[in-house]
């Protein structure tokens, strides 16, 4: 059996010459790079280069543009309110979302269902969709201009898709785990709290790596809910940047090479845990 | 909520002890519930209502709502030019994507396909725009497309072709909304690839090893065995393209701002320009509601046009 299989694994791509394959997909990386690069070179060049060679190398590269928003102490601030919001927001996320999820994995109780369904709706009411609503509400609340108004939003439409990866996730622990667990007298909650978290560890990391790539990317909802530029996040304050700064493409360049950094070095660690999480939400959805 | 769900099914005993604990476990339900039902029924739920009331009315926002004019609203968007050439751009940006962006996922999932030396680095670059905000996305596109082949990439890549003029991409209302295509694209092929990705390595190698014996080629093994057994994955991925592309906002706001001459005019530009912009409160209320409910339709429609097939599951 093993032997018929072994040499014809590669059916598809054997026909197709490997390089051929290389060259395609090598097209498509610099499709997705070059634009990337683009804006990194014109970070690292004087207005003047940015004018006259514009698609070089930056060489020698010029640090001066970078080091005028290192040195804006507004950029510092809207990083700050970024890291605010995305930690508030990620943490009320987890923790409601892992509270619910083991509710509908792992009880029952009459109505379930119709509460499950009711959070499930929520999948069909993007927020593109609802900011105007949403912001008729907050609006009522007193909560504009506050960025407990944007973590809110936020945390609410990220419930649904999060309880329906963590409970996915959760149902998939062995049900022997939780009848020994109350057998031996645990309540559910302790249950919950000392055997089904831990156990789940990875799920929530996932589920928190894609909040918290939702939250520091959010521009909609900063944008209809903050007016005063001391509570801008990092998003609103790049737009912002660009239509003030517009024509200085060098330093408007500068701006989104360091807002992006954060996002880069946050991919290369957590990659792992977006993607599953990513694949959990699409598949469970 | 709790108050109204009493004929609870937890372990019927007459040991106090037990009974003690049923109680307890329905606190806890209660208690596990709590936040989320809030925050949800508060600010996804609420505010449906809130609207559907408020898109009844002529409402700039000044004080309450008292210009009672009925279905008005929904009269006015529905026979405004503007709103259906916005509904028309959605619908066209839902094609392209059906048509090029999902293949083009599709096809580089196969070529990264199961077992290529490097696949994870392609894999990676590939996603990577997924994860860049819309602000960046669209800024970055904006610059590469400058009609000043001095500022613009792509311009300056033109005009290496002899006797080629730079283009004004985004300022010409035949192309600016092609170019809102290729940038959504650019930014989502690499979610949708990973998807298939995923439903690749779901399918047994057996299988298609089985095809093979019996004698399928190339083609007869990918249109007659890989694509069907994938076909889950694709509705799914069909389902958030769809979706997505009904629903795109910063990136066409931030490059076009629906411009020039709502030729990339999409639903939810015109919802912000009226509702945020303009600040007719009522006006957008209605727009939202209209926007809602043909996503709801659309996903209700889908689901059941489409059930959920599981091949493997026969095998």
């Amino acid at each position: 059996m093993t032997t018929i299989i072994t040499p014809s694994k590669n059916a598809l791509q054997r026909k197709l010459p490997r390089i051929f394959q290389y060259l395609i997909l090598s097209f498509f990386v610099l499709i997705v790079i070059v634009p990337i690069v683009m804006i990194v070179f014109g970070a690292l060049k004087t207005r003047g280069e940015f004018m006259t060679r514009p698609y070089t190398i930056p060489f020698p590269p010029n640090w001066d543009n970078l080091d005028k928003i290192i040195h804006q102490p507004s950029f510092w601030r809207m990083m700050l309110n970024s890291l605010i919001v995305m930690f508030a927001t990620t943490g009320c996320v987890v923790v409601f979302c892992s509270l619910a999820a083991f509710v509908f994995a792992r009880t029952e109780f009459r109505g379930k269902g119709l509460m499950f369904n009711l959070f499930t709706l929520g999948l069909m009411f993007p927020i593109n969709i609802a900011i105007l609503p949403v912001y008729l509400v907050l609006r009522h609340m007193d909560l504009t201009n506050h960025l407990t108004g944007v973590v809110l939003i936020q945390v609410a439409f990220l419930l649904s898709s999060n309880i329906l990866i963590l409970r996915g996730f959760f149902a998939a622990i062995p049900v022997e785990l939780q009848d020994a667990a109350l057998i031996d007298g645990c309540t559910i909650a302790g249950f919950f709290w000392r055997i089904l978290l831990p156990l789940a560890r990875p799920s929530l990391a996932a589920i928190a790596a894609l909040t918290m790539i939702t939250s520091w990317n959010d521009l909609l909802v900063p944008l209809v809910v903050l007016d005063s530029d001391t509570l801008w996040t990092l998003p609103l304050g790049t737009m912002q940047f660009q239509s003030q700064y517009g024509q200085d493409l060098a330093l408007v360049a500068a701006f989104l090479t360091l807002s992006a950094i954060p996002t880069i070095i946050f991919y290369t660690f957590a990659e792992r845990q977006i993607v599953s999480g990513l694949i959990a939400g699409a598949l469970k959805g | 909520m709790y108050e109204a769900s009493p004929g609870e099914t937890i372990l019927p005993s007459r040991q106090e002890v037990r009974s003690s604990r049923g109680l307890q476990d329905k606190l806890i339900i209660f208690l596990f519930l709590l936040p989320s039902t809030v925050i949800f029924l508060v600010f996804v739920v609420y505010p449906i209502f809130h609207s559907v009331y408020y898109s009844f009315f002529n409402w700039k926002g000044l004080g309450p709502a008292v210009d009672f004019i009925a279905l008005d609203n929904y009269k006015r968007i529905l026979t405004d030019r503007v709103f259906l050439i916005a509904v028309k751009n959605n619908l066209i940006i839902v094609f392209l994507s059906l048509l090029l962006q999902l293949p083009l996922s599709l096809g580089l999932a196969i070529l990264v396909g199961r077992n290529l030396p490097g696949r994870a680095f392609f894999r990676s670059i590939f996603f990577m725009p997924y994860v860049f905000s819309e602000v960046i996305t669209a800024i970055m596109w904006l610059g590469l497309f400058n009609p000043d082949p001095d500022r613009g990439f792509i311009n300056a890549l033109l005009i290496l072709i002899p006797g080629v003029e730079p283009f004004p991409w985004l300022a010409d209302t035949r192309t600016v909304l092609l170019c809102v295509f290729v940038v959504l694209s650019w930014k989502y092929f690499g979610f949708h690839m990973l998807l298939y990705i995923t439903g690749l390595q779901n399918i047994p190698l057996d299988v298609e090893e089985a095809a093979r014996i019996d004698g399928a080629n190339r083609y007869q093994l990918l249109f007659n065995i890989t694509i069907p057994l994938l076909s889950s994955t694709i509705r799914t991925s069909v389902y958030m393209s769809v979706l997505g592309s009904l629903q795109q906002f910063i990136l066409v706001w931030i490059m076009t701002h629906g411009g020039p001459v709502n030729a990339s005019e999409v639903m939810s530009t015109y919802m912000y320009r009226f509702g945020f912009v303009r600040f007719y409160l009522g006006y957008g209320s209605a727009v939202a509601i209209v926007m809602f409910l043909i996503c709801l339709a659309f996903s209700l429609v889908y689901q059941r046009l489409t059930p959920q097939q599981d091949y493997l599951g026969g095998i």
